[in-house]
């Protein structure tokens, strides 16, 4: 095998991956704060999308400058669904709460469906099927920037929860629930905020995703899994491990389609899913609670 | 309540559920209802779609040609299995005479099951899975190629491809779906190439892909490492876009992508999201013959219905699921009767020769089906997919290698 | 308790005769409605009785068929003793999850995605099994559809419908008696709170496993119906997630842990799919999409509203509660 294969191969799977782990990261900060199994996660993403996808068949929007708008609304958008829908459900069961969502994603696919209809959507920039040449790698612009936004939006999001005080309030909010409310946190609006801002990276991922692949009402649940498998993995509520977890899926992926067999490779995904939860269940990089 | 108001309101229950479930089989000789399942949701609803426009086309055309009178009865079968048993087992409930559908092979198993036990005769407009006419059924009738046929009548047009351009391709690289339809087109492809000798190539590697795969970097990047010299395709539409699209951003340009039999390349979406880049993609495909006169009548009615639409973008999906609905109204017009087993039989003399799509006579074989059935070479040209072979249906002449082709 | 008892024979009778004015449709719909039933009820027991949420049951029903199945088409061994092989194999499998996920200390939402894991592991898996048909599926030949062949499992309709209906009773029967025995009690105790239960000197780890066991047993079952009754199996249809999900939609809606949820669930939910779709087509809406979406407001509006499923208010409401 080539040397030079095997690398264009791992670069592609560390980009896709952090690509994969901005779209992960909104699933991980809402499941480690407000700890609400959020299974319409792929289905928001979706809908981020099709607002890009919209936005720049009608105003010629790069989904990069999209981005901010989107994600915006989504702030919002999430917010009102914390504070509206979900929030009575946090301290019921767990089957609960994946019916809520179910039926939440079942809405929102066949919403998309009637809406946009069967054919998938794109975006079509300039620069999406160019890419940097150095030697004999080849790297794919689109993919580059979408993980460059990868990282600048976990590292924006990291240094709010580390630096703000927002942010330090959230956390004391999922560190010790009991605590949070003794000392006079508005808990109910800071898991609000938190639910926003998750669905706000889900927006980012989303208009960076639609660079790379096309839009189908069907693709939200695949994309679901993935964030779990990823946050699992990773590490719950670690922004780190959810850039971590997506780089090792993806990589891990790549991997695997090219010594085994493409079509397998998911497989590789679950078997880590299933290691990472039996030998070290907190994640990589994640806290034991 | 008593129990004798308990026991009288049960058995006025009985009674109207049974009336109910009798009142269907009123004598209906005048009009063939025909039962359309097609998937126009869920995740294969954009091909269910394309295959509604035949379907609704058909009732029109037919009765200007026949002179019969057919009726049409829709179900969604979600593109899920237990969804399409259901509407199935719906639609015969509500009097439909004939089944027609189902795009799938998982369906048209599922659909074929019911048929086969209620006795109601069911013809599959497109499905590639061998075994669905291996099961010894008596109602199903396909009017479309297996996965072999699909395969053979692919290669010789590979074949004919290089005569036809002067080519001499040594290498391929095989490509495709990991799904049911991509696997029984692998099958068939590794039976049938080693015997074809007259074929100058040879596949150097094989690459299965998840067909719901949304990055295909590993797999084009094992292609191209291939250093073959066309592409070998099995496909479907989306992921044949995510394919040409990485083929441009990993910089490889064989001397061809032709696919020996399966969808997408030919597909509007195809043309739409890819542009300029879809050029010179190759189909062989089960196609119409554009120089049919049933085409010419076909596609005037199929412009009524969709202005703005091109007949051309929809032809497998179309040609098939209309053939399929004239086959059961010629069935019945010959019948003159709608009762099922009279159609069957009727189904099993089946002998068309005035059709849309190519190759040889609509008539089934005990198996319930058709041999013969013609593919075409169909071209990507102009943004519009084009027979370019057989010569005698052809619209324009092959480019291959395609005109941007780097040796490796 | 007089009452329960009438309310369940009246529901019995009609059941059983149900085949006398019931047109195949609504006989095929019934059937329907009664597997969904009884795996619903088989998940029951993990998530109801043991507290374990099982999100990949999809993995029992998809090999418990390929055994029974695959038995059947390499070697014409008939369902009666494939379902041994069935029943075994998804045992095992079933202890193997619990062992790791238990043993480990893997609960709750954990849990669940473990079991996602392996239901998508396999559906892989066998997507790449030449042995079983890899993705084009497997066909399992039907001898006749006319007279009743029990020891094959080939009939009529009418068949399918009775067996499901045994099938259906008979966990609705097991269920009854587990709950009344000792495990039943164990159970509780291991789902109110199960650290109280250990400290009670309960072995919370032995009773978890029976319930994981007993409902991988009885979905084989599930599966090995599926397979002689649909008699084509695809992987990625079988062990898809959206299967898991409606195995645990009947339970959910009706009533988890409840005996009679599943069956209530599994009906209100096939009957409201079908209603929907009537009731689209007769309003003239036919989107593409729209029922789905009528689907889903519906499944919201009862799990926000009922949390613990339609069945508990309801036997309040008609007076079978118990006292």
């Amino acid at each position: 095998m080539p040397l030079d294969l095997v690398l264009n191969v791992v670069i592609s799977g560390v980009l896709t991956g952090l690509v994969y782990g901005l779209m992960a990261l909104g699933l991980s900060v809402i499941f480690g704060v407000v700890r609400v199994v959020n299974f319409a996660h792929g289905e928001m993403m979706t809908i981020a999308m099709y607002a890009a996808s919209v936005l720049f068949a009608a105003l010629g929007l790069d989904p990069f400058v999209a981005m901010l708008p989107i994600a915006a609304a989504f702030f919002v958008f999430g917010y009102a669904l914390q504070a509206g829908l979900i929030n009575p459900f946090i301290t019921r069961p767990e089957h609960s709460q994946f019916m809520l969502l179910v039926a939440v994603a079942i809405i929102i696919v066949n919403a998309m469906l009637m809406i946009f209809g069967p054919d998938a959507r794109n975006v079509q920039v300039g620069y999406q099927l160019e890419s940097f040449e150095l030697g004999r790698l080849l790297i794919d612009k689109a993919r580059l920037y979408a993980a460059a936004a990868a990282v600048v939006a976990t590292a924006a999001l990291f240094g709010f929860f580390r630096f703000t005080l927002l942010g330090k309030a959230i956390r004391a909010c999922s560190d010790n629930y009991l605590g949070a409310k003794v000392v006079g946190l508005d808990v109910k609006r800071l898991y609000a905020l938190t639910f926003g801002l998750g669905a706000a990276c889900v927006a980012v991922a989303g208009c960076a995703m639609v660079l790379l692949v096309e839009v189908t009402p069907s693709l939200g649940p695949a994309y679901t899994l993935l964030a779990f498998v990823i946050v699992i993995v990773g590490g719950l509520g670690s922004m780190g491990g959810a850039l971590l977890g997506g780089v090792l899926i993806g990589v891990s992926e790549a991997l695997a389609g090219l010594f085994i067999a493409p079509s397998a490779k998911s497989m590789f995904s679950f078997g880590l899913l299933i290691l990472v939860l039996l030998l070290r269940p907190q994640g990589l990089l994640g806290r034991r609670s | 309540m008593n129990r004798r108001t308990f026991n009288r309101n049960i058995a006025l229950v009985g009674a109207a559920a049974a009336l109910s479930s009798f009142g269907i089989a009123r004598a209906q000789a005048q009009k063939l209802r025909v039962g359309v399942l097609l998937p126009r949701s869920g995740f294969q609803g954009f091909i269910g779609q394309s295959c509604q426009k035949g379907a609704d086309l058909a009732p029109g055309v037919i009765k200007e040609i026949l002179g019969v009178d057919i009726e049409l009865m829709h179900a969604d079968t979600e593109t899920n299995v237990d969804t399409a048993r259901t509407r199935a087992e719906r639609l015969i409930q509500e009097g439909a005479h004939v089944l027609v559908g189902p795009f799938d092979s998982g369906a048209a198993a599922a659909i074929a099951q019911v048929a086969e036990q209620r006795g109601v005769p069911f013809v599959i407009n497109i499905a590639a899975a061998p075994q669905i006419t291996e099961q010894g059924y008596k109602y199903v009738f396909r009017n479309f190629q297996t996965a072999i046929d699909i395969v053979r009548n692919g290669l010789d047009l590979i074949g004919d491809l290089f005569q036809a351009t002067n080519t001499v391709p040594r290498s391929a690289v095989f490509m495709h779906v990991n799904d049911t339809f991509g696997q029984a087109m692998a099958k068939g492809i590794g039976a049938l190439l080693p015997r074809r000798t007259q074929l100058p190539f040879k596949i150097v590697d094989s690459i299965s892909y998840d067909p719901a795969a949304k990055d295909l970097t590993v797999e084009v990047s094992k292609a191209k490492a291939s250093n073959a010299d066309f592409l070998l395709l099995v496909c479907r539409l989306n992921d044949a876009i995510l394919l040409r699209r990485e083929m441009v951003k990993q910089r490889w340009d064989p001397m061809g992508i032709v696919s020996p039999g399966s969808p997408g390349m030919y597909e509007e979406q195809y043309f739409k999201t890819l542009g300029k880049l879809s050029e010179y993609s190759i189909s062989n495909v089960p196609w119409y013959n554009p120089n049919a006169k049933l085409t010419r009548v076909v596609e005037k009615a199929f412009l009524k219905h969709n202005p703005k639409d091109k007949l051309v973008f929809h032809g497998l999906n179309v040609g098939f699921t209309f053939e399929a609905i004239l086959v059961a109204a010629d069935a019945f017009r010959r019948a003159k009767s709608v009762d099922p087993k009279t159609l069957a039989d009727a189904l099993r003399q089946t002998n068309i020769t005035e059709k849309m799509t190519l190759g040889g006579p609509i008539k089934f074989n005990e198996k319930g089906q058709v041999e013969g059935i013609g593919s075409a070479c169909v071209q990507n040209l102009n943004l519009t997919p084009t027979v370019v072979l057989p010569a005698n249906a052809a619209t324009a002449k092959p480019v291959f290698p395609a005109p941007h082709y780097k040796k490796a | 308790m007089k009452r329960r008892v009438a309310a369940l024979a009246v529901l019995a009778i009609l059941l059983l005769v149900l085949p006398g004015f019931a047109g195949p449709y609504a006989l095929s719909v019934a059937t329907l409605i009664l597997y969904f039933a009884y795996t619903g009820q088989a998940w029951n027991v993990m998530m109801g009785f043991a507290g374990q949420l099982s999100l990949g049951h999809s993995l029992y029903v998809g090999v418990g068929a390929y055994a029974a199945g695959a038995l059947f088409f390499h070697y014409g061994i008939g369902p009666w003793a494939g379902l041994w092989v069935a029943i075994a194999l998804c045992v095992l499998l079933g202890v193997a999850i619990g062992f790791l996920a238990f043993r480990f200390g893997i609960s709750g939402v954990y849990f669940a995605l473990l079991t996602i894991a392996f239901a998508e592991f396999t559906r892989i898996g066998f997507d790449h099994f030449d042995w079983i048909g890899g993705p084009g599926g497997m066909f399992l030949r039907v001898a006749q559809r006319d007279a009743w062949d029990l020891a094959n499992f080939r009939g009529p309709p009418l068949m399918y419908y009775y067996t499901m209906l045994a099938l259906t009773a008979g966990a609705f029967a097991l269920c009854f008696f587990l709950l009344k025995s000792r495990p039943g009690y164990y159970w509780q105790a291991i789902r109110e709170n199960e650290e109280a239960a250990q400290a009670l000197g309960i072995n919370t780890f032995r009773w978890k496993m029976l319930a994981v066991a007993i409902s991988a047993a009885m979905t084989a079952v599930s599966g090995v119906f599926f397979a002689f009754y649909y008699n084509n199996l695809f992987p990625e249809q079988i062990f898809h997630i959206s299967r898991s999900i409606e195995i645990i939609l009947g339970p959910v809606i009706g009533g988890v842990g409840t005996l009679f949820g599943p069956i209530l669930g599994a009906a209100l939910l096939t009957l409201l799919s079908d209603g929907i779709t009537e009731a689209v087509a007769a309003l003239g809406w036919e989107i593409p999409g729209i029922k789905q979406v009528f689907y889903g407001l519906v499944l919201l509006l009862v799990v926000m509203f009922l949390p613990h499923g339609i069945w508990p208010p309801l036997a309040g409401r008609l007076g079978l509660r118990k006292r």
